[in-house]
This record gives C-alpha cells, sequence and structure tokens, in this order.
C-alpha cells in the first residue's frame, strides 16, 4: 500500500543569481588586494614560469610583482615617456616592452639596464610579443606599421605596411615561430607569416580592435573591439564562429582560462565576463570599481588581476582548500562495516531479496504522519526554520489548515509560544507569496486569543506591530492600485480601436478587508 | 450481417465489486464476489478474473460457499433464485427458485439441506431472515418453496447477521438492539443498548455483528467506532459486554479470524485493525488502504483476509498484515470532473478516480490499468473537510504530454490552483511531473485544451478561466550550459471585453483558436495571436464549442444554455443553420465528421448524431438514458465494424461511452449482452481444455490459424500438414507443469525446431528409413556416452554447464528425430 506521502513544500524560484559550478568557481577567491599604480594600468602579464611573477605596465614604469608581495620585486623606471605591454618571453627570463617614443626595449630579468633597444618605429608602439623561437620580437606601433626583430643582432628583419591605422594589439603564435596576429584600428586583424612579405589573412572585425587573443591550439582567434567579442575561425580561414555582445562599453581586454574552457573579457563597463568557450554563453561576471583595461590570470587560475584605468591593481587570490581538516572528526565505523555484503555478486541460482528501501521523513513530516500537530507546529516555529526556510513553515500552516485543523494547533499556546507565532507572522505576512496563508492563520489567532487580550503585555505589543503592519500594507496595496488606474488609462488611450487584449500584469490583490483588534 | 439487429444500449463493465462480503475458495486460490448481475470469480495471485459466472436475471446479493462441497457455490439474487454452481469450471449447477425477492445468503454447515437468506415480503422495509430448504432433485431447475421463518423485522444488510458457534444460534441487530435466537431452544434473546436518550450515547447504534467460531461470543460494531463483545448472552440478565474502542467514526465491518484469536475491524479511515486476544491493548493496524472498509472476509483456510474498499477495490491481505493482491474496479464512488477521455496510447478511458488520483481503465478488460497520483499529497478522511479536488484534465501532443489542474476553495476569496504539466516517459512507461504552475489564472479554469495538429512544433496549451482571459502556453527550452531542461511557460493572454471564457476548442489543423466568452464566441489565430472575428447568437452562454472535422472543418458548433444548437461557417462568417436543442454533452468524433450530441428533457435524454455540414442528424436514438448524462467520448475501435446501414455507419470507426449521473458507464451495442460481455479470454476458453497461461494464448492463435488451414488442406485433398497437436514436443510443453520444464533457452530451439517440420518432412522422405534407423542407434550410444562423460565430470565437478546443454540437445534431437519417424511412418501409410 502507499505510504505516508510527505507535505508538499512550496518551492519558488530562486532570486538572482543561480548557482552553478561556474559561480562557485569564480566566487572562490579572497577580498581583492588593491594596488595603487602611479598611472592607467595598462597591460599585465604573468610570467609563464613559476614563481609566476607578473608584470604591471602603467604609465612609465614596469613593476614586478612576487605572488603574494604587495610591493613590486623589482621595478623598470627608465622610459622617458609612457610605457607599453611589458611582455614575458615563454621562459619568463626576458621581458620586452613598448614605449611611447617609439622604441622597444628588452630587458633581462635580474637586470636594470634594457638589453636590446630596437629603434626603427616612428610613433608609440602599443604591441609587443616574443615568438614561438623565442628570438624574435614583433612588435605594432601607432605608425601602421607591424615589424619583427632579431634579439640577437637587434636588427629589424621585417616591416609589414599593411594596416592602415593604428596598430593596437598583438599576439604571437604558441605554435609556429613564423605566424603572429595584429589588431589594427582600421577593423581588421591580419594574419602575418614571416616567411612571406604579405598578410596570409586578415578578418574584418567591425570595431576598432582593442585585443586580440589565440587560442593554444592556433584553430581559434579571438578578438575584441567596440561592444563586441568575436572568435574566428583560422582553420575556415578565417570564418566568424560566433559574435558576443555582452559588454555595454568598449570591451579592452582578453584572457583564457588555464583550462582553455572559459573565456574572460574585461571591458570599460567595469565588469569583466567569463563565457564557456563550447557554448559562449556568459556563465559568470565580476564587477570593478573603475572601468578596465588589462585583465590576467595566473597559472591554474590561482590568481586574477585586473588593471583600471584609475591606476588600481585588483588582485584576487584563490582561497586555499584544504582548511576544513582542522576540526577533528568524529570517530565514525570504518568504511568496511557500511559497505558489508553491499558488494556482493548475484550468483545464477540466488533469490535475491530486497529489503524495503525505508522512506526518510523529516521530523515535521513524522509529527504530522502520527496526528502530533501542535508539535509539528512548533518544529517549524523554531527560529532555525523560520529564519532559513520561511517556505517550509508556511506549507506546514497551509497543510494544517487543508486537515481542518490549524485552529487545535494555534490554540492554547503559552505567551512564550504565542510569541513566536506572532513573530513569524509579523516579519512574512507582508510577503505576497505567503499571504494567502498566513492572512488565514492571522485571523484564526486573533479569534482565539481576542479573550485573552491585554493579559500580557508582550502579546499585546505583537499584536500592535501586527496591525500597524496591515494598515500599511494596506496603504500601500491602495497606492499601487492607484498607479495601476492610471496605467490602465494610459494603456487604454494608446490602444487601437480592436477589441483585442493587452498585457497586463495585476498584483496580488490584498484583502482588505482585514482587520485587527486588538 | 449485423444490420438485422438494433442498437441497444447496454452497460458496459465498471460494475461494483464491493457490494457484499467476497468470499475465499476453501484452499484460498480463489476469491468471489458478485458484481452487478454476475459472479467474478479471481484468482488470489495473479489478481486475474478467472470466470464470471452469469444466469442471474438481477443483481445478486449474496454468494456463499457450499459448506458440504467446497468446489460449489451457492448464490442469491434479487429475480428470487438460488444458484449452485461449479466455480472451477465456470458452469451453474443447478437453480432454486424460490419466488421472492432475496437480499442475502448464509450457509451453515449442520443444516445440511438447507440455507438461510433476508427476504421481504410483505412490506417493502420489513425484512425478515428464513430458512429455505433446498430439495434434492436431480434437474436443472428446482422449485425451493419451503420457507422456514427465523426472525423478523431485521436489517438488510447481511453484516447485520450472523451465525455463531457452529450454527447454534444467530445473532442479528438493528438500531438499539442485539437480539440472538437460539435454534435449540427456539427462543429469541432480546439486548437493548441505552439510546439516544442521553446524548452521550447518542450514536450508539449497531452498524455490524460478527460471531466467535467456537466460543461463544458476539462482537457488534457501533455508530460511534466503538466495538463491543458480548458474553453469557444465553442469561437475559447476566450478559456482560466489554468495549474495544479505536475507531473514531462508524464501524463498517467486524470478522474474526478462523480460530477466532483475532478480531478485525475496519471503518472509514480506512485502516485495518486486528485485535488479539480480543484485548484493547494487543492490537496491529494496516494503515493507509485507500479507501473506506466496507466489509472484511476471512478464508476458510486462515492464510487471507480480504477487505473491500469503497472506491471498487478489493485487498487481499495475508494474515501477518501484508497486502499481497489488488483487484481493482472502476472507482466511482466520486463525482467526476475532468470528464471522459482516452489515453491516447493505451486507448484507456482516464477520469477521476481515487481522492487526488486520475485513474486509467481498460474498456476492453474492465480492469484499472493503473492510478496516476495528481495531488500528491497525504489523503485525510474527515467529515466535511475541503479536499483538493483535480477538476480539469487533456490529454496533448499523442499522449506525450497531460495537463492537470486541481484546486480547493474553502471561502469565496480563498482559491488555491495549481496546474500540473506531466510528460510521459517511454523508460519508465509513466508520467512524470514536469512544470507545476501555481495559480496560473485569479479565478476557476473552465476548460483546458491542447494544439493536437499534427505539424505543430511547439506543444501549446490553452487554458481558459472565470477571471476573463484565456491564457496560451508553450513549452519553451530553458536549458542552460549545465542541463537541459524544457518547461512551459505563459507566452499569451487574451481577453474579450472582460466576459468569463467559458470554452476553448482548437480547429482540427491548429490553426485556429476559438474561445467563447459568455455568449460571445471569439476566433483567435494561432500563429499571431490576433483576434480574427467573433460571433455572437444572443442565446445564452455557450457552453460546448467544438470544431467540425475533415470535410466539415469549415464549420464551428457551439451549443448554449438557452437550448440552441449553433453551427457556424468559417468561410462566410456567417451562422449556417441553427437548431433547438437543449445539448447536454456535445463530442466529435475523432476518426470521422460526425459529431454526438445529447440533449437534456423531462423525461430523458436523447442522442442525435449528426454532420456539421447538414442540420438532419444521422441517427437518433431517444431515451438512451432516464437520468442526465453528464460526459460522453468516442473510443476508436481497433477493428472497425461494417455495419452498412446508413443509421448505424456513424458506429463503425469508433463507440460512444457516456456516463449518466449515477455514475454508470453505458455504451451502444448490437451485440447481444452474453456476447459483449465475455471477455475474449473466455470465448478461447469455451473451445480449448488447456490451461488458460500467457502462453497458451500465443500458442492458441497458432493453433487456430492451423484449424483453418486444415480445413483448406481438407477442402482442396492436398497432402496433410501436421498439426501443432500431433507435435509430441509441443504437446509436451503445453502439458507439463511449468515447474518442471528445463529452462526456457534450452527448450526454444526444439520449439521452433517442431513448428518448422513441413519442411523437414519432405527431407525425411528422402532419407531411407534404415538410415534413420541407424542415426538413432548412433544417437543412443552417444547418449550413453554423454551419460559416462556426466558421472566422470560430476566428480570433477568443473565446466559442467556446456556439456549439459550439449546433452539435452542430443535428447532434443533424438525427440525430433524420433518424431521425424512418426511422420515418416504416417506419409509411408498414406
Amino acid at each position: 500500500m502507499a505510504g505516508y506521502k510527505p507535505v508538499a513544500i512550496q518551492t519558488y524560484p530562486i532570486l538572482g543569481e543561480k548557482i552553478t559550478q561556474d559561480t562557485l568557481y569564480w566566487n572562490n577567491y579572497k577580498t581583492p588586494v588593491q594596488i595603487k599604480e602611479f598611472g592607467a594600468v595598462s597591460k599585465v602579464d604573468f610570467s609563464p614560469q613559476p614563481p609566476y611573477n607578473y608584470a604591471v605596465t602603467a604609465s612609465s614604469r614596469i613593476h614586478i610583482y612576487g605572488r603574494y608581495s604587495q610591493e613590486p620585486i623589482k621595478t623598470f623606471s627608465r622610459f622617458k615617456y609612457t610605457a607599453y605591454c611589458a611582455t614575458f618571453r615563454q621562459d619568463g627570463r626576458l621581458l620586452v616592452a613598448g614605449s611611447e617614443d617609439g622604441g622597444v626595449q628588452l630587458f633581462d630579468i635580474s637586470g636594470r639596464a634594457p638589453l636590446r633597444q630596437f629603434e626603427g618605429h616612428t610613433k608609440a608602439v602599443h604591441t609587443v610579443d616574443f615568438t614561438a623561437d623565442k628570438y624574435h620580437v614583433v612588435s605594432g606601433a601607432d605608425d601602421y606599421t607591424v615589424k619583427l626583430w632579431d634579439i640577437p643582432n637587434s636588427k629589424e628583419i621585417l616591416t609589414f605596411k599593411e594596416h592602415s591605422d593604428y596598430v593596437r594589439c598583438g599576439c604571437a603564435s604558441k605554435l609556429n615561430p613564423d605566424l603572429f596576429i595584429t589588431g589594427s584600428y582600421d577593423h581588421t586583424v591580419k594574419m602575418f607569416d614571416a616567411r612571406t612579405n604579405t598578410s596570409v589573412l586578415s578578418v574584418e572585425h567591425g570595431q576598432p580592435v582593442e585585443s586580440v587573443l589565440l587560442f593554444p591550439s592556433g584553430g581559434l582567434l579571438v578578438s575584441a573591439g567596440g561592444r563586441y567579442v568575436k572568435v574566428w575561425d583560422m582553420l575556415k580561414g578565417g570564418q566568424l564562429l560566433v559574435s558576443l555582445k555582452n559588454h555595454h562599453k568598449t570591451v579592452t581586454c582578453l584572457c583564457l582560462s588555464s583550462s582553455g574552457q572559459r573565456l574572460l573579457s574585461g571591458s570599460l563597463d567595469r565588469k569583466v565576463k567569463v563565457y564557456s568557450t563550447t557554448s559562449y554563453k556568459v556563465v559568470h561576471s565580476f564587477d570593478y570599481a573603475a572601468s578596465i583595461l588589462s585583465l590576467a590570470l595566473a597559472h591554474e587560475d590561482e590568481t586574477i588581476v585586473v588593471g583600471m584605468t584609475n591606476g588600481i591593481l585588483s588582485v584576487k587570490h584563490r582561497k586555499s582548500e584544504a582548511k576544513k581538516e582542522s576540526i577533528p572528526r568524529r570517530r565514525r565505523p570504518v568504511y568496511r562495516t557500511f559497505i558489508k555484503g553491499k558488494n556482493y555478486m548475484k550468483q545464477r541460482d540466488d533469490i535475491l531479496i530486497n529489503r524495503p528501501a525505508k522512506k526518510h521523513l523529516e521530523l515535521y513530516d513524522r509529527d504530522l504522519k502520527h496526528f502530533r500537530i501542535s508539535k509539528a507546529l512548533d518544529r517549524v516555529l523554531d527560529p532555525t526554520c523560520t529564519i532559513k526556510t520561511p517556505e517550509i513553515t508556511v506549507s506546514i500552516i497551509k497543510e494544517l489548515n487543508r486537515r481542518g485543523v490549524l485552529a487545535n494547533a494555534l490554540a492554547g499556546r503559552d505567551e512564550k509560544e504565542i510569541s513566536h507565532v506572532l513573530n513569524f507572522l509579523i516579519r512574512h505576512l507582508s510577503q505576497p507569496r505567503f499571504a494567502p496563508v498566513l492572512i488565514n492563520a492571522a485571523e484564526i489567532i486573533i479569534d482565539i486569543y481576542l479573550p485573552v487580550i491585554g493579559q500580557s503585555p508582550v502579546v499585546d505589543k505583537k499584536f500592535l506591530l501586527l496591525q500597524g503592519l496591515v494598515e500599511k500594507e494596506i496603504d500601500y496595496q491602495r497606492e499601487l492600485l492607484e498607479t495601476l488606474g492610471m496605467m490602465d488609462m494610459l494603456f487604454a488611450t494608446m490602444r487601437r480601436k480592436e477589441g483585442t487584449s493587452v498585457l497586463e500584469h495585476t498584483s496580488d490583490g490584498f484583502p482588505e478587508n482585514k482587520k485587527i483588534e486588538s | 450481417m449485423v444490420d438485422e439487429e438494433t442498437i441497444r444500449v447496454v452497460r458496459c463493465g465498471g460494475s461494483e465489486l464491493n457490494f457484499r462480503r467476497a468470499v475465499f475458495s476453501a484452499d484460498s486460490k480463489y476469491i468471489f464476489c458478485v458484481s452487478g448481475d454476475f459472479v467474478k470469480v479471481y484468482s488470489t495471485v495473479t489478481e486475474e478474473c478467472v470466470h464470471i459466472l452469469h444466469g442471474h436475471r438481477n443483481l445478486v446479493t449474496g454468494i456463499q460457499l457450499n459448506p458440504n462441497n467446497h468446489l460449489q457455490l451457492y448464490s442469491c439474487s434479487l429475480d428470487g433464485t438460488i444458484k449452485l454452481w461449479d466455480y472451477i469450471d465456470g458452469i451453474l449447477i443447478k437453480t432454486f427458485i424460490v419466488g421472492c425477492k432475496l437480499h442475502a445468503l448464509f450457509t451453515v454447515a449442520q443444516a445440511e439441506d438447507s440455507v438461510f437468506a433476508i427476504v421481504n415480503k410483505e412490506k417493502p422495509d420489513i425484512f425478515q431472515l428464513v430458512s429455505v430448504k433446498l430439495p434434492k432433485s436431480s434437474s436443472q431447475e428446482v422449485e425451493a418453496k419451503e420457507l422456514s421463518f427465523v426472525l423478523d423485522y431485521i436489517n438488510q444488510s447481511p453484516k447485520c447477521i450472523a451465525f455463531g458457534n457452529e450454527g447454534v444460534y444467530v445473532a442479528a441487530v438493528r438500531e438499539f438492539y442485539l437480539s440472538v435466537y437460539f435454534f435449540k431452544k427456539k427462543t429469541t434473546s432480546r439486548f437493548t443498548l441505552s439510546s439516544s436518550r442521553n446524548k452521550k450515547h447518542a450514536k450508539n447504534n449497531f452498524t455490524c455483528v460478527a460471531c466467535h467460531p467456537t466460543e461463544d461470543c458476539i462482537a457488534s460494531g457501533h455508530m460511534d467506532g466503538k466495538i463491543r463483545l458480548w458474553r453469557n448472552f444465553y442469561d437475559d440478565k447476566k450478559y456482560t459486554y466489554t468495549c474495544l474502542h479505536w475507531h473514531h467514526d462508524m464501524v463498517m465491518d467486524l470478522a474474526f479470524s478462523v480460530t477466532g484469536t483475532s478480531l478485525l475491524s475496519g471503518g472509514c479511515e480506512s485502516v485495518l485493525v486486528e485485535w488479539r486476544d480480543a484485548t484493547e491493548k494487543n492490537k496491529e493496524f494496516l494503515p493507509r488502504l485507500g479507501a473506506t472498509i466496507e466489509h472484511i472476509s476471512v478464508s476458510p483456510a486462515g492464510d487471507l483476509f480480504c477487505t473491500s474498499h469503497s472506491d471498487n477495490k478489493i485487498i487481499i491481505i495475508h494474515r501477518n498484515l501484508e497486502a499481497s493482491a489488488v483487484i481493482q474496479g472502476l472507482v466511482k464512488d466520486r463525482s467526476i470532473f475532468t470528464g471522459l477521455m482516452i489515453d491516447p496510447r493505451t486507448k484507456a478511458l482516464v477520469l477521476n478516480g481515487k481522492p487526488g488520483h486520475l485513474q486509467f481503465y481498460s474498456l476492453q478488460s474492465d480492469k484499472q490499468l493503473y492510478n496516476l497520483d495528481i495531488i500528491q499529497q497525504e489523503y485525510i478522511n474527515d467529515y466535511g473537510l475541503i479536499q483538493i479536488e483535480l477538476t480539469k484534465a487533456a490529454f496533448g501532443c499523442f499522449g506525450n504530454w497531460l495537463a492537470t489542474v486541481e484546486q480547493r476553495q474553502e471561502k469565496e476569496t480563498e482559491l488555491e490552483l495549481q496546474m500540473k504539466l506531466w510528460m510521459y516517459n517511454k523508460k519508465t512507461q509513466g508520467f512524470i511531473l514536469n512544470t507545476k504552475i501555481n495559480m496560473p489564472h485569479e479565478d476557476c479554469i473552465t476548460a483546458l485544451c491542447f494544439c493536437n495538429a499534427e505539424k505543430s512544433e511547439q506543444p501549446t496549451l490553452v487554458t481558459a478561466s472565470k477571471d476573463g482571459y484565456f491564457k496560451v502556453w508553450i513549452l519553451t527550452d530553458d536549458s542552460d550550459i549545465y542541463k537541459k531542461t524544457v518547461g512551459w511557460t505563459c507566452d499569451f493572454v487574451g481577453s474579450y471585453h472582460k466576459y468569463q471564457a467559458t470554452n476553448c476548442c482548437f480547429s482540427e489543423d491548429g490553426s485556429l483558436l476559438a474561445v467563447s466568452f459568455e455568449e460571445i464566441v471569439t476566433i483567435w489565430d494561432s500563429v499571431t495571436w490576433e483576434l480574427k472575428c467573433t460571433f455572437c447568437q444572443r442565446a445564452g452562454k455557450i457552453r460546448h464549442l467544438c470544431f467540425g472535422r475533415l470535410t466539415c472543418s469549415k464549420y464551428l458548433l457551439g451549443a448554449t444554455e438557452n437550448g440552441i444548437l449553433c453551427c457556424w461557417n468559417l468561410l462566410s462568417c456567417a451562422l449556417e443553420w441553427n437548431a433547438k436543442l437543449n445539448v447536454r454533452v456535445m463530442e466529435p468524433d475523432p476518426n470521422s465528421e460526425n459529431i454526438a450530441a445529447i440533449s437534456q428533457s423531462s423525461v430523458g435524454s436523447d442522442l442525435f448524431v449528426f454532420k456539421p455540414s447538414e442540420p438532419r442528424p444521422l441517427y437518433i436514438q431517444k431515451g438512451i438514458s432516464r437520468e442526465e448524462v453528464q460526459w460522453g467520448v468516442f473510443v476508436p475501435r481497433d477493428v472497425p465494424e461494417s455495419f452498412t446501414s446508413e443509421a448505424y455507419q456513424w458506429l463503425n470507426r469508433s463507440q460512444f461511452y457516456f456516463l449518466t449521473k449515477s455514475q454508470s458507464l453505458l455504451t451502444f451495442s448490437t451485440k447481444s449482452p452474453e456476447e459483449k460481455l465475455t471477455p475474449t479470454s473466455k470465448q478461447l476458453l469455451a473451445e480449448e481444455s488447456l490451461p488458460t497461461t500467457p502462453f497458451y494464448f500465443i500458442l492458441g492463435k497458432h493453433r487456430q490459424h492451423q484449424d483453418e488451414k486444415l480445413n483448406e488442406t481438407l477442402e482442396n485433398e492436398l497432402v496433410q500438414l501436421p498439426l501443432t497437436e500431433n507435435i509430441p514436443a509441443v504437446s509436451e510443453l503445453l502439458h507439463t507443469p511449468a515447474h518442471v520444464l528445463p529452462s526456457a533457452a534450452f527448450l526454444c530451439s526444439m520449439f521452433v525446431n517442431s513448428l518448422l517440420l513441413s519442411k523437414e518432412t519432405k527431407s525425411a522422405k528422402e532419407i531411407p528409413e534404415d538410415v534413420d534407423m541407424e542415426e538413432e542407434k548412433e544417437s543412443e550410444d552417444s547418449d550413453e556416452e554423454n551419460d559416462f562423460i556426466e558421472k566422470v565430470q560430476d566428480t570433477n565437478n568443473t565446466g559442467l554447464g556446456e556439456d549439459i546443454i550439449h546433452q539435452l540437445s542430443k535428447s532434443e534431437e533424438k525427440e525430433l528425430r524420433k518424431f521425424r519417424k512418426i511422420d515418416y511412418s504416417w506419409i509411408a501409410a498414406l
């Protein structure tokens, strides 16, 4: 026969952000460390080698920070003008940076003075990068040119003059030493091959390109410019795969998570969005205090560093995971006792007798099953339940009402117990989702306790509070109805002559005939 | 061939199983229960109906086993006869004609040639217990007019009479007194309870009585839930009674176990209480039986109990209070809100069942298939409690979706409304809750319909409500990257001048939606949800609305409360015709253009079948039922009938079922009632004497087929094909009890081979006889060898399985060969 059916707890849609694996992952960071830089932080770059230091380019300085240091462990400040795009080499030992005056400087991490200076650009160099073979540097400048430099003899190898506007971003392929990509304000992203003199591929982004990114496989290219982030399939000759428009201001920086599963974009609208690289849907988003110019993720996503226009560098470290072990665990029976006999494989002629699965019932359900109605109500009026899960309390009250025993359960309470009930009513009576049930309960309470009113000042005070609440709610509902009336009139004037209807949202009519005598 | 017969209204299944106590056979293998004019024999193990004993011409009111022969069963009926049956073969042995209405039947082992019955002779409400002497005679029909009066002025219900202590006395209760008649002394003792004089004992009425099988002890149940155990009732003065009180409401029935050590009681709490040793402390419960317990009975062997419930159900319970089987008929004790529907998948009739459930009822087998729990809340049975009611339900998208609406209205202003959408899951073969919508409308939902167009890409549901709106719900994909889910959301809300929406209906192709707002019918485009046109006849609120189908799809029909049936042409947007007809039920046939309308007048209900294209009805049948018809439905036939007569053609593709106010399910038929109500299995059984097993059904058909073939072959004088009966393998297979047969895997190849015989015979023909013999010898040798091998391997006890298979297949071969030989000899004889 059918067993006891537990009370159906009314579930309400959870408002706000849904908790997903991604929100858990991306929220699992400590509160950010704020570091003040001298100017807008235009570039943050992590060293690919341990100990994963990062270089921050702001104004005319390049600071190198250690993983947990709040003070720079090294500073390169020998720039006359603004420095741009300090980038580590793959081995983490060299650093290259462009400058406002058109120079490109190569630094040794341990040294101070530049090892090499590449002169040739006539205007500010906004992007520099090492090629995959480590011996060349690619640079793009505001003089519309892209140059390839040789590190050992500090000479210019190639110059590409295909862009028709400032070259502001670029990156070199991590697999092929001859391939690199640049994005320009002429709305194009071009791929160059050092073995030829011309670009091998050009895609039209549609807006001035602020940032480009190649996937580790080199098959996909991501470009950001204007409010769009676009993903291109390089293997199909630069076909647009997807266009994302999730920011409402210019997207300035792009970054991939260490697993390659998530793409991050930072924008002037002060948000960092995290996309899934399989579905290209936003799975998470971060808010920052100012417009974001640069963004970098450390190895294994341990740290998120965001540089902003106001010169603030925000550094977030991942929370360490192994912390909960501190509490000594209660000694439990060993694992073996639990699985005893569970892993027994059924032999051919065995007859399996299943033990009926025992259904777990909540405590209030157990009370209701045995018709202990007052006890069930007491249990759900416990503060731990009313604060955390008021919907359970309301569902039990509703169930008692359905069983026709709500009055019995509410009657015969002393001052303390009745004030528990009244506290709950005061807190939740005006919530539209609970109102129908709770108004009924309030009416019953008033009916029951009307003869003894005035005997306890505590309860009287609660009743007065409740009365005030109801009056306030009635006023509020009246105002809402007035507003609705006004809106109706506006709609009526706008409506076409036809008898078609207009979708209307009517608020929950709050029964106004509610009176509380106290 | 069927044209000559006229269409009659016949009752179709769904008869009560809980009218009287069920009776167990002596070996507890079968259980008998009265069911309308029939007695049904069920197996207690498989819950299947084994026989239907029909022969009575009126309601069967009592059944008892023949105490002198446990393979026979007595039954009595309001038609004034007592019949004796052989229940194992389902044969009527004898009929005793008593001549007056019999209301109950009792048998006592001591009174050998007589039975006891409750009759009413003079006045309609005075009942007497009489002893009927059954004359011994060899003829089929015997007059049994020799009645001897036992007790007068008794209660009609057989629950109020009990024979105790091997038939020494009979106890009868009525209102506030218990009377005991002693057969030997021929005296009656009467014990009266303090009746309604004081308020405390106001509900002291007796409701039922049971007697201890061996001791002098009578248990009586009372209106207030008490059970009294009476002792020492031989003396009018010294009698004593003890009280057992657990039930909070009326005790519906009582029964002692066979040994008398425990007493069973039940009531509307739907809890079976077992009182051990007749003490208040020692009690066991079997709770949640689903509905009020009406009757309790105990098997003579003592191993089973059974309870009959008000929801037309019999539960068979083991001695240790464990329910073992449920025999469930059509649940009928509640009002039907959902109407009659047909589940497109199972072709089962779907309607309200147990509280909060939808029942799926098979019309063919008169059996409930399953219950779908819609409300999913604990049912509390208490008088005056307002329950959640399942008010509307609809199937959509070829049975893939089910929408249900439940409501509970305590006061005028407080309405709880919930709409649930269920998806059919192919894996579990059942409906799974997909979406739950709280308060889909501000007021009661009046109509619910799915768009059932074949090419509709998106499931669409429309609800119409008294709050003046109709809402369109669509299935949307709200999957994100983490999981894939589908759910229903509101797509459009429409209204028409704030009138109450009363009906909604999609056209056959799903392109138009008709919604009636009180007197006005509005037509909406289902793509853009624009109002296309309105029809208004000013003839009262629209009660029913439906589109024509197939060739008549340009017509829209509406029936109003003022008794006007209107037909509008959708192409000309004008009224095509109207007729004065007070339509109660209007149902379109899904397989044809026909529409059935049942009208209500003061004398009864009339049926009209018509096509929307012509106002003249195809078929009229007056007076199909005296009472109001509430719901009707067309059920597509599995095998189309072939009525050639024009009047009956509407019954070719579908059958029309309807439900009256007293909840009897009726249909139209041309067959005679016996033929109609005999299940197909029974018809087969009459011809064959093989045990009825599911396996048999497969073979049975095969055999029939073979029979037909046989006839053909005989006619054509061709070589006769061997029949399955002649195949020893098959007959052995069928006649050997299942538990001694080897597993099906072994039998399979043998069986299949035996069916492939015609070719084998030809090949056998070519082989000379002596070769065959040799082979057989060889095989015998090899058999011996195998035996030897087996012995050896028994000692080794390894790798046994394969060789057994091998050996068995050898024996099969041998058998086959033997058979082949037989066949061959037969050919040689020819």
